[in-house]
């Protein structure tokens, strides 16, 4: 029978694809914030895993307000992106040094 | 048993879905794998039975955020396979660190379980199923417990939205565009003027 350990471990390696993909695409900014939706994603699999199996709504709840910050998140990160790619012409995110920083 | 087959074929779909986004070569073939990994998810959420979470993450995810990420790969004219130049460099280190987090994750994991007091700890207890359905459910105390939250993430999304347009809307100075104004208060009389022409001189 399909148990909690199970959905955690698919959170789990979701979670770490996300990670994995944050280093291994460290130019291409878009393949970055795909990375940061699949961590998201993974974090809402555990979320709904918790919430069935412990029989308690919030994880669910809890689950909208993650989606909603996670559209923001990409709804604004790709406005920087376009606008970056206005000036610089150009997608690479190790260029980005405007500010010294 | 169709539970635990479904479950499985979901869970490595998304999986693949995840891969295929993070290894993919073509940034648009990325979202297409990423869409694959959220409607497996969306299935993985229906099998837990949380139906209301799994229509949304189809409807705002496969149906915004891909699409969004689909328009902004086809608008940026960028070539991608020198954006992934240096990848065989970074691989060792991003196995590195994925390895070491899954191996932190699976300790945790691995020997974790409930409190025993975890069932008189739940808050909002999922009522029957057969009684109230999720979605119901879920409004129920969304609506009502959660009211103050709910309104702060509408205001996330319409800072959000602010934020988008403010930062990519230009006006660009190099287009010719229509002044109504100045089209209203054109007047014949300065606009057309009858000339004599007189014949074999023209108009000189």
């Amino acid at each position: 029978m399909i148990g909690i350990g199970h959905y955690l471990a698919v959170g789990m390696v979701l979670f770490v694809t996300g990670i994995f993909g944050l280093f291994l695409n460290r130019k291409n900014v878009i393949v970055m914030l795909m990375s940061i939706e699949l961590m998201l994603l993974a974090v809402n699999v555990n979320f709904v895993a918790f919430s069935t199996f412990h029989n308690d709504l919030q994880g669910q709840v809890f689950t909208l307000f993650v989606l909603t910050v996670a559209a923001a998140e990409a709804a604004i990160g790709l406005a920087i992106l376009v606008c970056f790619f206005r000036n610089r012409g150009t997608i690479d995110v190790e260029d980005v040094n405007v500010m010294k920083g | 048993m169709a539970a635990v087959i479904f479950f499985y074929l979901f869970a490595l779909l998304s999986i693949v879905g995840g891969l295929g986004t993070v290894l993919g070569r073509n940034p648009v073939h990325s979202v297409l794998w990423l869409i694959l990994s959220f409607i497996s998810a969306a299935g993985l959420f229906v099998l837990a039975g949380a139906e209301f979470v799994a229509m949304l993450l189809v409807i705002v995810y496969v149906g915004a955020v891909a699409v969004l990420f689909l328009f902004v790969v086809m608008m940026l004219d960028v070539d991608f396979s020198a954006l992934r130049a240096e990848t065989s460099r970074l691989l060792p280190v991003g196995l590195l660190i994925g390895l070491v987090i899954l191996l932190q994750l699976g300790i945790a994991f691995g020997d974790w379980h409930a409190a025993p007091t975890a069932p008189e700890l739940a808050r909002a207890p999922v009522p029957d199923a057969t009684l109230i359905q999720n979605t119901a459910a879920i409004g129920q105390i969304l609506y009502d417990e959660y009211f103050l939250a709910f309104q702060m993430a509408g205001l996330v999304l319409l800072v959000a939205m602010i934020g988008a347009i403010v930062l990519t809307l230009r006006h660009r100075q190099d287009v010719k565009r229509q002044n109504v104004m100045l089209q209203m208060s054109r007047d014949p009389k300065k606009a057309m003027a009858v000339i004599d022409v007189k014949p074999g001189q023209g108009l000189g």
